[in-house]
């Protein structure tokens, strides 16, 4: 889980997608195929070769009204086609927290 | 409490209409986040994994009851209902809206509550002790140091820019409780052989990834120097400090390679162009300073009044009492401590109805004073004893008398990667997961003092350095994995923890923290010898053969 705040070079080794925080509020987003964003991961655009990563990604981060910290984010195409984060941060941006949050009833 | 003065107070106000102007402009495409982020960051203002998080300030850990309610509404209003003190006396909410922020800014100023400093590369909120100006035995109230010095470096142009954050902690009691040695700068209030109150300043501690303990640079600057002596400091780490590597920025870095002779001597011949010019504090400054303070009238109260006899028959009571209240400086008062570690829940966290709670209580049983420590817990400072029993019911009902204060499941916990984007592991589940374990507090009592602190990375939030048994998430290809220290601590006998072995995945650290408290409950002297002083004195080894003789 190493923070993609550090991630330098650009080099995917799998399917990936673009995320980043949605300016206004904060929420995930996922760069889309239509050059905009969705909350969920399952209308991410997928890349798997570094030069289509480095596209997407540019494409992204020139949105910076819209947008802000994107990054290339690992995912896992599960056999039925189904988008999955492909490591455990991802999964709780994607997912939300693995706690209850502390409200009260 | 501290009353803000008019310039306060519009000082506030023009922040919070300045930084409107910037999220407009940000949100209008005028600002980019480039230029955007050093302004956020100004006010607070960080983007975590799931939203932004926003960073408010509790100057020396001083909070009114209007200003607790206030923090509720923030977090009824403009977050999902909850917020998260921290282990610097702040209290941060994560699920903040950008648009949103000036609002809750607007709010929290009509009660002379700010997030100025409280992130970016400038002096961060000068924390105390929380049982500042109650603590039998203390100098003086230090919070009226801190407060000269908040006056002093809040806005300061000169130290708006620094290589690195910088935080400074005060301390006016023997038991330290601010944590000073792990400060930029930890001043400890004191009287000199004459009687004059000054302070021994120590320097370059700091924890992250290169961990130090701080070292003393002066054991004794007058009080009315200590504005010109801090600003020396700040002026040689200015100039010297590093800014081409993140990692090596801190004071603490700069201490470490010139050494505390060196960067003394740098220090003094800096102080000997300042010491005598305008930043001299006269008595009169000081006295307006001290003067602002407010404190409770009290009653002459019995030391044993008949309340507190009656309930000392309740053993649940009893237990509640003996861990959470502390003596007062003042007959038939008490302090007591909040726990905000409840079992199964995260550390530090409260709820809107919580703090409301807690306002209602503070108003009720003491004075309207909240404090709030450095532990992840809050404190009510002055609480006449026969109400103790009364509290103590109103506690229980709202989930915040856990009898665990200073036990092992008063655990110090960061975000971790359930909220942070700089986490590479959870905190928060670990935590949950060890007070689970040790959840029967007769066994916690007998286990005795142990401070266990969790960070999700190496930027050390958490404190896992200088905890007892300190638990660092790292990362190995992929999965969570979490290195062990013991022998930490964070108080006047400040120490850093050593590793006891290779890193353990997430499923066996809370094992291993049962392993190592069985172990420290068979080679313990006496039940009377802690945690701490047992590591102390037979060293790692014993602990670690302990833990992976079955690994």
């Amino acid at each position: 889980m190493t923070s993609p705040l550090e991630q330098k070079k650009i080099r995917i080794t799998g399917p990936s997608v673009v995320t980043a925080n949605r300016t206004r509020d904060g929420v995930v987003i996922y760069r889309t195929a239509q050059q905009g964003w969705s909350a969920q991961l399952a209308d991410a655009a997928i890349v798997r070769t570094s030069d289509d990563a480095r596209a997407l990604l540019a494409e992204a981060v020139a949105d910076d009204v819209g947008a802000i910290g994107a990054y290339i984010a690992p995912v896992e195409i599960k056999d039925n086609g189904v988008i999955a984060p492909g490591n455990l941060r991802e999964h709780i941006r994607s997912e939300g927290l693995t706690i209850e949050l502390p409200v009260s009833a | 409490m501290y009353a803000y003065d008019e310039l306060d107070r519009t000082l506030l106000h023009e922040r919070v209409e300045e930084f409107r102007d910037q999220v407009k402009r940000r949100l209008s495409g005028e600002l980019t986040e480039d230029e955007f982020k050093i302004l956020r960051l100004q006010n607070g203002v960080y983007l975590q994994l799931h939203a932004y998080m926003f960073r408010v300030a509790i100057p020396y850990g001083t909070l009114s009851s209007k200003q607790l309610r206030a923090l509720a509404h923030v977090a009824r209003r403009y977050d999902r209902g909850y917020g998260h003190f921290t282990t610097r006396q702040n209290i941060q909410f994560n699920w903040i809206k950008l648009a949103e922020l000036p609002d809750a800014l607007a709010d929290l100023a009509e009660v002379g509550i700010h997030a100025m400093q409280t992130s970016g590369n400038n002096m961060r909120n000068v924390t105390s002790d929380q049982w500042a100006g109650v603590a039998p035995g203390e100098v003086e109230d230090p919070r009226i140091w801190s407060e000269l010095l908040r006056q002093h470096t809040t806005l300061h142009p000169e130290f708006s820019f620094l290589p690195r954050k910088f935080k400074i902690a005060i301390t006016a009691s023997e038991h330290d409780r601010a944590a000073i040695k792990i400060h930029d700068i930890g001043l400890r209030l004191h009287k000199n052989a004459d009687g004059e109150t000054g302070f021994e300043v120590l320097v370059g501690g700091g924890l992250g990834r290169t961990p130090f303990i701080a070292k003393t640079i002066k054991p004794f600057v007058h009080g009315r120097d200590i504005l010109s002596y801090v600003e020396a400091i700040l002026r040689v780490y200015n100039q010297y400090g590093r800014r081409d590597n993140i990692y090596k920025a801190r004071i603490k870095i700069l201490v470490h390679e010139l050494g505390i002779e060196k960067f003394g001597k740098e220090v003094e011949e800096e102080w000997q162009q300042l010491r005598d010019s305008a930043l001299t504090l006269d008595d009169a400054a000081i006295e307006e300073v001290r003067s602002r303070f407010s404190y409770p009238a009290y009653e002459k109260l019995p030391h044993m009044p008949d309340e507190l006899k009656q309930a000392a028959h309740d053993p649940v009571f009893e237990r509640w009492r003996k861990n959470s209240v502390f003596p007062h400086k003042v007959q038939g008062y008490s302090i007591v401590t909040l726990s905000l570690k409840p079992v199964g829940g995260p550390p530090g966290d409260a709820t809107a109805e919580q703090m409301d709670v807690i306002a209602d209580l503070a108003d009720r049983y003491s004075f309207g004073e909240i404090r709030v420590g450095h532990e992840q817990n809050l404190a009510l400072p002055h609480v006449a004893k026969r109400d103790l029993p009364a509290l103590w019911k109103a506690l229980d009902k709202a989930g915040l008398a856990t009898p665990n204060v200073n036990l092992v499941s008063d655990i110090i916990a960061c975000p971790g990667l359930d909220y942070c984007s700089l986490a590479n592991a959870r905190s928060i589940p670990i935590a949950q997961e060890l007070t689970r374990r040790f959840a029967n507090h007769d066994t916690a009592g007998l286990i005795g003092r142990l401070h266990i602190n969790i960070s999700g990375c190496i930027n050390a939030c958490g404190h896992h350095h200088v905890g007892h048994i300190g638990i660092l998430g790292v990362e190995k290809n992929g999965e969570e994995f979490y290195q062990i220290t013991i022998g930490g601590r964070a108080d006047e006998s400040a120490a850093l923890g050593t590793l006891i072995g290779p890193s353990v995945p997430y499923a066996e650290v809370a094992d291993v923290v049962e392993d190592i408290v069985e172990a420290y409950l068979a080679l313990r002297d006496s039940p009377d010898e802690l945690f701490i002083d047992t590591v102390k004195r037979l060293g790692v080894e014993p602990f670690r053969e302990r833990v992976y003789a079955t690994r």
